[in-house]
């Protein structure tokens, strides 16, 4: 392949980048980017430049008699514009005096505003075509030499916009002057816009627009901005399915072609990765969502109970369901966030439910009605008869309804069934209550799990479901050759220069191998896991400043290893068994205690866990836990967790009772990351307003630990240890309790 | 690496402010309102707001105001909402909401969104996710978000997104830092956050990381102090932050500090001027500098501020 090999010339690779200067910019930037942004522009002499960007930090002496006359002139002008402007004066003169101020001073946005209302005043009276003709090119003229003096100038590109959209000029000349202006600086992102714009004014095709883009590209390869084009062309092309671009296999392996250029001519520069990322996701992203996991898997047969002091062995600990009041969830998860689950899209045939009244939940806490996991509730009845087995059956995808984001729907006809009989309903619930005893998370009272692992395999959804198989997305042998020789490629690359970024492309792509074939129908899966765990312990000492990162990409692998097999599955698991407590027997605890995790994944692998140990990680997030609806014992004790923001999955775990958050650095932190992440009043999110009449007439506590009612509330939480953490002092405490009025223990100590 | 020179910085804001007829001063003369915002809110984060006369800001700043409710970046200029949102930043700032008709300025912000949900600028129709995050913060800071098409807004927002993760000025417009943080601030106040794929945005803001430390707003671009600010704060927003060095971003920071005569640059050894002196602090307030007040990711504003507003704390 042509470019091939890696150049090796520095100085070559060099003279592609245009030198790069930060003009600037700020004129008016608030917060929000400034009109003009910073970006880099050409080196041009511009005004604002010497405000802000790039100028030596000795500045030339005040008393310097130029700068003071330029300083005089400047303030005679703009002291006249706004004099002119306040007075309507719309003269020749003072049109003038208008146009020598944005040369001058391009960024002075008033100057452009009294320039429209001019021209505007003039042709309110002119119906002569040419005068007018004559006007607004003049207009072109002023708006062209302040953008040769500040490229960057918002205002200066709107004048000419504005004027252009008044409908009397010809185009060509704005092609003409954006060829020149692109050559000089094939980043600006104003030209870009306006480009698109004006392409749009004039009806240009797509095609024609894409070989523009292809130009740039072979005049340097390192032009993010001509690459964004193209994707964002191509997609349309695509959509449309215009001639030329509805094989879409086709186009997408020419794309490949291109960006193998880039990145072999120089396998340093971003530009090229970033698309070919984009060409990865448009390779392997299945359109419609799949089903990834439910729960209760197909064929289960499950035991629902009220007791937790069962003795030991009558019942198989994983397909025994606690609940205290006959509740019981069905979960579905997706790849990809869904909405419109509800009674008219998903069947259940059940006999102590009917289907319509049953609703579903989105499990996430946003405004979008929509989520990768929904929830349903079955009730059972307080039956006297226990031999009986209950038959559950769900249908869904035979409709349409359930839908992405992006308007994909799930049209794939899927069922599963199982059945549900009931134990020892006969207990009071008071009595139940009385029987709770404290979870201690002690070593010595986790047992390796010795049953039997058919019992576990049975409730694990591993490809469980009854889908029609026509509909399983099947990986076209496309797709997967296209991957298998992008890996082959960057397998080379790699034996030629050994870079960061052709490692992490190896490891993604390798990913994206896996995940495809996961969707199939198992037969052999080969995962490349350990490889690609190696892969990123190579990058974090590689690249340290992303070490985080790769951390993150390297736990999430770690999960999928962990829950790939049932075999892996249960080397996890341990009966809870602690001498003290004679509740609580025969209760199974997933453990993945001290893997050094960041971060979790694959938690649809996980829905049959009630207790989960994830101690003495370094969890930062726990999103995604959300999912586990049957879970009610959580120890996330010493971790990484910085805010209680970042506990906001737990407020969908209805049925969480013991929870361990200690010796995490909740409090320690001055800036909250998941302050915007979590629903609250600050992001409006819906049902969130704050009350606080309503919630603790006037409680200072309320103000200060607003965080903690905004978890808290609504949760059942018996026992809660948050020990170890700074926000942990007495104030603290005293409103925990007060948040959660069925807390027994805090800390280890029982409340009162 | 030298210490944050914190009395210094402050120093040089209070004399840049008496500072207006050079010609620097008077090329951003009509953006007064933005450097008052700037300057103001750094000698907070800075512990310092009380050195400067409260009132006489306060009453500078209506003098700025425009019958239609808007204001403009300096006395006899237009109104704009670039410069409605810094004014209604220093008031919030100064806890001096109260002066302000609170109807008249969110009419005035809520009468400039468009049909497809976007925003312009002005009365003269410039369009751009800019003014989408402004109007979304201002009204949030005056509690009247239910004065616009909130739906609506966010989709035109979200049409901007591309194929990279980010965010760009107007549909199909390219990726750019400070876009982004538009953006993502934009969907942060409006509950709106899972649009945004944080996994892939998150990568593609992690890498504007050079090895400097400094931050750059596009790729294959120089590093920037402004960028601190909005490549931060987006990655605060979408708590993908600790994917980046934040030491070493800190030192870059730190570098570009003025100390002789206080002041912050874009890049080491160049001049300093008041904007970069605000990102530059407002940079290290994410990054849990010590001495620093801590700032809002999303309204710009110290978290106390906000929080006031929010829970009447
Ligand atoms: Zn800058």
């Amino acid at each position: 392949m042509e470019g091939r090999g890696v150049l090796k010339s520095e100085s070559l690779r060099r003279s592609y980048v245009t030198p790069v200067l930060c003009v600037v910019v700020v004129a008016a930037a608030a917060t929000p980017p400034p009109r003009s942004l910073c970006p880099s522009a050409p080196h041009r002499e511009s005004v604002a430049k010497e405000k802000m960007h790039g100028r030596p930090r000795k500045a030339p002496k005040p008393d310097d008699e130029a700068s003071a006359a330029k300083a005089a002139q400047l303030q005679t002008l703009q002291v006249q514009l706004l004099q002119n402007h306040h007075d309507k004066i719309y003269t020749k003169e003072a049109l003038e005096i208008c146009a020598k101020l944005v040369e001058v001073n391009p960024e002075h946005y008033t100057a452009w505003n009294y320039r429209k209302l001019a021209v505007e005043s003039i042709l309110r009276s002119e119906t002569d075509a040419d005068a007018i003709k004559a006007i607004l090119t003049q207009e072109l003229r002023v708006a062209e030499s302040a953008l040769r003096r500040n490229f960057k100038c918002y205002a200066a590109w709107y004048h000419r916009k504005w004027v252009l959209n008044k409908g009397f000029l010809s185009l060509d000349h704005e092609f003409r002057l954006l060829d020149q202006f692109q050559k000089l600086d094939s980043r600006n992102f104003h030209a870009w816009n306006y480009r698109r714009h004006v392409a749009a004014l004039k009806n240009l095709s797509l095609e024609e627009e894409l070989k523009f883009t292809t130009d740039m590209i072979d005049t340097n390869f390192s032009n993010y901005s001509a690459w964004h084009n193209r994707s964002v062309l191509l997609s349309d092309l695509l959509k449309q399915k215009v001639q030329g671009y509805s094989h879409r296999e086709k186009v997408l392996t020419e794309e490949y072609e291109l960006v193998h250029q880039a990145i072999f001519t120089d396998p340093d520069d971003q530009s090229g990765w970033f698309y070919h990322l984009w060409l990865l996701d448009q390779t392997v992203r299945p359109d419609s969502p799949v089903l990834t996991a439910s729960w209760p898997p197909e064929g289960s047969e499950l035991v629902l109970s009220f007791e937790h002091n069962l003795s030991g062995g009558l019942l198989s600990p994983f397909r025994t369901v606690y609940s205290d009041d006959g509740v019981f969830p069905i979960v579905l998860c997706f790849n990809q966030a869904v909405g419109g689950v509800n009674a008219s899209t998903v069947t259940i045939v059940y006999m102590f439910n009917k289907n319509e009244d049953l609703s579903w939940m989105p499990l996430s806490t946003d405004n979008s009605g929509s989520a990768q996991a929904w929830v349903t509730y079955l009730n059972f009845p307080d039956v006297k008869d226990l031999s009986q087995a209950y038959p559950v059956e769900v249908r869904f995808g035979h409709s349409q309804g359930i839908v992405t984001s992006s308007g994909c729907h799930y049209c794939c006809p899927s069922q599963f069934a199982f059945t549900v009989s009931l134990h020892s309903f006969n207990l009071e619930h008071s009595e139940v209550a009385s029987n709770v005893e404290m979870v201690v998370w002690k070593d010595d009272g986790f047992n390796a799990y010795g049953g039997p692992i058919m019992d576990l395999s049975s409730i694990v959804s591993f490809d469980q479901l009854k889908i029609d198989k026509e509909c399983l997305q099947k990986a076209s042998s496309w797709q997967s050759e296209t991957i298998s020789n992008e890996i082959a490629l960057f397998r080379e690359l790699l034996s030629e220069i050994d870079c960061k970024i052709g490692n992490l492309t190896l490891a993604r792509l390798l990913m994206a191998h896996d995940a495809m074939m996961s969707y199939q129908p198992s037969q052999q899966k080969k995962t490349h896991s350990k490889e690609v765990l190696d892969l990123f312990i190579g990058l974090m000492k590689m690249d340290p400043c992303h070490y985080r990162y790769y951390k993150d990409e390297h736990s999430l692998v770690l999960m999928e290893q962990v829950t790939s097999t049932s075999d892996s599955l249960v080397r996890h698991c341990c009966q809870y068994d602690h001498q003290i407590s004679s509740g609580l027997h025969n209760l199974i605890c997933f453990r993945l205690k001290n893997m050094s995790l960041s971060r979790i994944g694959f938690i649809e692998r996980l829905l049959w866990v009630q207790m989960l140990d994830l101690s003495h990680n370094e969890l930062r997030s726990i999103e995604g836990l959300e999912a586990m609806q049957l879970l009610s014992c959580l120890n996330l004790s010493n971790n990484k967790l910085r805010s209680l923001t970042a506990l906001e999955p737990l407020r969908l775990l209805k049925s969480l009772k013991v929870l361990d958050i200690s010796y995490n650095e909740i409090g320690a932190h001055s800036i909250d990351t998941t302050r915007y992440l979590c629903a609250s009043p600050l992001s409006h999110a819906v049902g969130t307003d704050w009350n606080i009449n309503e919630d603790v007439n006037n409680d200072d506590n309320v103000r200060k630990y607003w965080e903690a009612v905004v978890i808290f509330k609504g949760l059942h939480l018996t026992q809660l240890d948050v020990v170890g953490n700074a926000i942990a002092d007495e104030r603290f405490r005293l409103l925990l309790s007060k948040v959660l009025p069925c807390l027994k223990w805090l800390d280890g100590e029982v409340v009162h | 690496m030298g210490e944050l020179e914190m009395e210094k910085h402050v120093r040089y804001i209070l004399t840049i402010e008496k500072k207006k007829d050079d010609f620097v001063s008077l090329v951003i003369e009509h953006l007064r309102i933005n450097g008052a915002y700037w300057g103001l809110t750094t000698l907070d984060l800075l512990g310092k707001i009380e050195t400067i006369d409260q009132d006489e800001v306060v009453s500078w700043v209506m003098k700025c105001q425009d019958e239609s409710g808007g204001f403009a970046g300096n006395i006899g200029h237009d109104p704009h909402i670039l410069y409605t949102l810094s004014a209604v930043q220093i008031l919030a700032l100064l806890d001096k909401l109260d002066v302000l008709d609170i109807d008249k300025v969110s009419n005035y912000v809520a009468g400039l969104q468009n049909e497809d949900g976007s925003f312009s600028g002005d009365i003269w129709g410039e369009v751009d996710t800019r003014f989408s995050y402004i109007a979304i913060c201002c009204l949030s800071i005056l509690r009247r978000l239910e004065k616009i098409n909130v739906e609506k807004a966010v989709d035109f927002v979200v049409r901007c997104k591309n194929l990279d993760g980010g965010f760009g000025s107007t549909p199909g417009g390219e990726s750019h830092a400070g876009q982004i943080f538009c953006c993502v601030g934009a969907l942060a106040l409006t509950g709106s956050l899972h649009h945004i794929d944080r996994d892939l945005l998150g990568w593609w803001l992690c890498e504007r990381q050079v090895k400097s430390g400094g931050l750059n707003g596009r790729p294959e671009k120089l590093p920037d102090v402004c960028y601190s600010w909005w490549v931060l704060s987006s990655l605060v927003m979408i708590d993908r932050v600790h994917w980046i060095d934040k030491e070493k971003l800190a030192r870059f920071i730190l570098d570009c500090q003025d100390k002789e005569n206080g002041g912050i640059s874009d890049r080491p050894d160049d001049a300093v001027d008041v904007f970069h002196t605000y990102f530059g602090v407002a940079g290290l307030s994410l990054l849990e500098y010590p001495g620093v007040k801590a700032i809002d990711p999303a309204y710009a504003l110290p978290v106390d501020v906000v929080n006031k507003i929010i829970f009447k704390k």
